[in-house]
């Protein structure tokens, strides 16, 4: 499944996620990282921020996810600012998987799934009858209902970054947010991965926003690509208006031929060396 | 290990409890005289003394026992979640230390003379240990997030300094009215009256209930500090909750038995392969289960060398100090220290 072009579906109803003039600085850091930033994300769009080592990734989706704040600005969802929304009614609506999952103690498949519905549930309760069907349908979509007793330490890499995206479909969301998906995964995992997310995205129309140092895999999944360069967007379109060997030389200070696979038309990126 | 439900918190616990009662009856009949639970119900000659036997000399100190452990055990399960450290424990990281050099100064300096009904040694106890995690929390993190490894090593250096401080005030200070400070520096059971016993029940009751509400919480603080944000956690408010429950079970036995060391390290692991990680169950189980490890302590350290105890701090230490370094052996290859 491979789709360019713009999104999949005509924003009927404004941005469900929005980034309005947001100020960034890390803490210690003389100069902003990102200093007026705008961007909207679409619903059901699949959406991947690339960029080179330190353009600001990984910040960029921490603050669309309400876990970071702005120091200036606001990132709203729907209609409202996501910081002034009650975390656990946030954790509603925006599941996020970072990239650092690596989880204390041995829980199993099944609670690390369960954990998803923790939002759901009023305080102080014990998980219902339909949270564990939510949670099973999220690991049987996942392929992991044969695993739900085994230990998380157990698993492959690719099996624990579906649990992982299980825990965030047992939330219900509307959004789902991921740090590099796939950046300790093989080949085979990376397009299963992918797969996977597309088909959320595609039959459920979840609205994907995902970080990615693999350009390729970004132009082939991705419905937008927004380019960053040190916390300013240097592009934003469909895949074959962003991978571009100008902007690639520009943003990456690489020099790269831009071929487009026959029987798709997507376009692949190829590095040929580094700018001097 | 099958996910919670209510029916299996239900039973776990329930199963615990009958387990702490057995060995609360088992340890009631040993010690170095021979009297047994039976010659309570025996009409026998001794019936007396073994009635004030029992009930004036072991039973409150097991008693004791199972407070402290209980106190011990639940609060290194959450001191290991909050700081997602599986080798934190209030003695290790200096919480119990901190406890210590708290009340020892209250009641060197003669605090505890001054308003005799107000708990002045464990309010001292407590804002010792308080303080304790405060330096922790503020050296040790990166960024505002509190990194793991060198916790321990800072634990390390507050232990020592606490020591030092307590013998100096130790030197300062005329001897007589300290006397048995080294005993409890270790950690020791002592003999209380029950309504001590009776207040110290209410306070633990109430902070391991409210640590064990935390539960979710805290598994989902196992997933990673963002992880849990994302999830719903307000993480500030529920890491300050629960140190500040940790720290005031820890200081209120503290402040009584003296830092006994390693059964906030021991009973939670125990406790995870029995129950499972999920702190819901995690936390109750281990107070139960420190319980009863502190009984059964407590017992070898009065009858293995009877009529001559030893303090149940070393017994504690002896089992505590080897576990210790197996797992950080075993854990050290495992991923806990990436």
């Amino acid at each position: 499944m491979t789709r360019s072009g713009g999104p999949a579906s005509a924003p009927a109803s404004g941005p469900i996620l929005a980034a309005r003039n947001v100020l960034f600085r890390h803490q210690g850091a003389t100069v902003p990282l990102f200093d007026g930033l705008n961007l909207d994300v679409q619903p059901g769009e699949f959406m991947v921020i690339i960029g080179p080592n330190g353009s600001g990734k990984t910040t960029l989706l921490k603050l669309l996810s309400g876990v970071h704040a702005p120091q200036g600005g606001e990132v709203i969802l729907k209609t409202r600012p996501i910081r002034a929304i009650p975390p656990r009614e946030r954790a509603r609506s925006v599941a996020v998987v970072f990239q650092e999952a690596r989880i204390l103690f041995d829980f199993t498949v099944l609670e690390v799934a369960l954990m998803g519905r923790a939002p759901h549930l009023g305080a102080w309760r014990l998980e219902r009858t339909s949270d564990f069907e939510s949670a099973r349908a999220a690991l049987r979509e996942m392929d992991l209902t044969a695993q739900e007793n085994a230990h998380l330490e157990e698993l492959s890499s690719g099996e624990r970054q579906r649990a992982l995206i299980a825990r965030a479909l047992a939330q219900e969301p509307r959004v789902l947010l991921m740090d590099e998906p796939t950046a300790f995964l093989d080949l085979k995992h990376r397009l299963q991965i992918h797969e996977i997310l597309v088909r959320l995205n595609r039959d459920r129309g979840l609205t994907v926003v995902t970080t990615s140092h693999d350009l390729n895999l970004a132009g082939r999944y991705g419905s937008r690509l927004v380019l960053l360069d040190r916390g300013r967007l240097a592009a934003d379109g469909p895949p074959a208006d962003v991978l571009t060997p100008a902007l690639i030389m520009q943003v990456y200070e690489t020099e790269a031929r831009i071929v487009r696979d026959s029987e798709s038309g997507v376009p692949y990126v190829v590095p040929i060396a580094p700018a001097r | 290990m099958p996910p919670l439900t209510g029916r299996r918190l239900a039973v776990s616990i329930g199963a615990l409890l009958l387990a702490l009662l057995l060995s609360v009856a088992i340890c009631a009949s040993i010690g170095s005289s021979r009297y047994t639970l039976l010659d309570l119900v025996r009409l026998s000659v001794d019936e007396e003394t073994a009635r004030a036997m029992i009930l004036r000399v072991r039973l409150p100190r097991i008693l004791m026992a199972a407070l402290a452990g209980a106190a011990l055990g639940a609060s290194g399960a959450v001191f290991q979640a909050v700081l997602r450290n599986p080798l934190a424990d209030p003695y290790i990281l200096g919480v119990s230390g901190g406890a210590a050099l708290g009340a020892f100064a209250a009641t060197a300096l003669g605090l505890s003379a001054i308003a005799p009904i107000l708990p002045v040694r464990e309010t001292a106890a407590f804002l010792g240990a308080i303080a304790t995690v405060a330096i922790l929390f503020l050296l040790s993190s990166a960024r505002g997030r509190p990194v793991s490894h060198p916790m321990l090593l800072i634990g390390v250096i507050m232990n020592t300094v606490y020591l030092a401080l307590i013998l100096l005030i130790e030197t300062v200070v005329e001897f007589s009215r300290l006397h048995g400070v080294r005993l409890w520096m270790i950690g020791t059971i002592p003999i209380e009256d029950y309504g001590l016993i009776a207040a110290l029940s209410v306070v633990l009751f109430l902070g391991v209930v409210g640590l064990a509400l935390h539960g979710r919480d805290l598994n989902l603080m196992s997933a990673g500090e963002e992880a849990a944000r994302s999830l719903g956690v307000t993480v500030e408010r529920t890491r300050v909750v629960t140190v500040v429950l940790a720290s005031l079970i820890t200081a209120a036995v503290v402040s009584v038995a003296g830092p006994i060391g390693f059964v906030g390290l021991i009973v939670p692991h125990a406790a995870r392969l029995l129950f499972g990680p999920d702190h819901r169950l995690l936390v109750p189980a281990s107070a139960v289960i420190g319980a009863i490890f502190l009984i059964a302590a407590d017992t070898v350290s009065r009858s293995v060398m009877a009529p001559t105890e030893i303090p149940v701090g070393v017994v504690t230490a002896l089992c505590g100090g080897p576990f210790f370094l197996w797992l950080y052996r075993r854990r050290a290859g495992g991923g806990y220290f990436q």
